[in-house]
């Protein structure tokens, strides 16, 4: 994964108010976004063959356990809701840049870090449960695949809070700056992403599976 | 200058209108889902196909609501991409299905001709 830190912006940081840093703000803003975007896109490409080894062999049980013995769909809701909470909160930081309220951006910044923290929490608990039960992901190819998907997500999502970490820390340090503009926009567009690759992942193996 | 500093920025346009409304459809929508399979209202196949419609549907509204994927020209580009990911998928897990589904029909032990004694598979 690469997120780009190191840009050279050193000038834009000292002189925002500049017009003509401003105008290569805006250009680098512009590249960056889309590179970020490409980025995300063969990040759907990583997914999307995750989830291909999934539908292949989501029914090779080998004598184990099946998802409609495993999944608990009401915790699964539950998981879902928390997740789509954090987008909606992400949201309010973004709204909240937007008009310069920095502190505003830390509040919901930190309270989107709380909510993607007990989606973390909730994914790790229901993996220590399967784990526990002895459907771990060595059990069958059905679970080696669960566990892979279910985890790559999990990890993005952990990616996103470290994320989250950096950014408060910047914030603090350099307040909202260009830069500091751009990265916020780029994990918001990383934090949105990842609750889109979770429609399909409840609705491919949590729902399907128990059907 | 704060105009300067997000105007190129995802979510540039982006209102609480925006939020609240994709909060919305998607509640309405995961609950819809998740109660059609947990309350078995429909048959089997019935419901994997409303569940897939529905899925795609909030795909589309997390899209314009919390991506703010607007079709402007600006986006012409992240569009392109998205298209072109778009089929690489299409290809990736329709082409997976499609071969091992036909692999493991034609490697069913009880087809008529096969002359390989079963323990050599």
């Amino acid at each position: 994964m690469t997120i780009p830190l190191d840009l050279p912006e050193a000038h834009s940081v000292h002189a925002p108010q500049h017009p003509a840093a401003a105008v290569d703000d805006a250009e680098l803003t512009e590249k960056t976004v889309f590179g970020f975007w490409l980025y995300l896109m063969s990040d759907v490409v990583l997914f999307a063959t995750l989830f291909a080894v999934y539908a292949v062999v989501c029914r090779s049980y080998a004598g184990g356990p099946t998802g409609r013995e495993l999944f608990d769909l009401g915790f699964v809701l539950a998981e879902t809701g928390v997740l789509l909470l954090s987008s909606v909160t992400f949201g309010f930081v973004t709204l909240a840049a937007q008009e310069n309220r920095k502190q505003a951006v830390f509040l919901w910044m930190a309270v989107t870090f709380v909510v993607g923290a007990v989606f973390i929490a909730m994914e790790l608990y229901e993996f220590n449960h399967l784990i526990e039960e002895g459907a771990g992901p060595s059990r069958s190819a059905f679970l080696s695949a669960y566990f892979a998907l279910v985890g790559t997500h999990g990890l993005h999502v952990f990616t996103g809070l470290l994320w989250m970490i950096a950014m408060i820390v910047q914030l603090a340090r350099d307040g909202l700056t260009a830069a500091v503009h751009r990265r916020l926009g780029l994990l918001g567009l990383f934090w949105h992403f990842l609750d889109v690759i979770w429609i399909v992942v409840f609705t491919e193996v949590y729902l399907i599976g128990v059907l | 200058m704060a105009d300067r500093k997000t105007e190129h920025l995802p979510g540039a346009g982006a209102s609480l209108h925006h939020y609240a409304r994709g909060m919305l459809l998607s509640v309405i929508l995961t609950l819809a889902a998740f109660a059609l399979v947990m309350t078995g209202a429909l048959p089997r196949n019935a419901t994997i196909f409303v569940i897939l419609v529905l899925a795609a549907i909030q795909i589309f509204v997390h899209l314009v609501d919390f991506l703010h994927i607007d079709g402007s020209l600006e986006q012409r580009w992240n569009v392109y991409a998205a298209l072109f990911a778009l089929l690489v998928v299409g290809i990736l897990v329709g082409g997976s299905i499609w071969i091992m589904f036909s692999a493991h029909e034609r490697m069913k032990p009880d087809m008529p001709g096969m002359t390989m004694p079963p323990e050599t598979f």
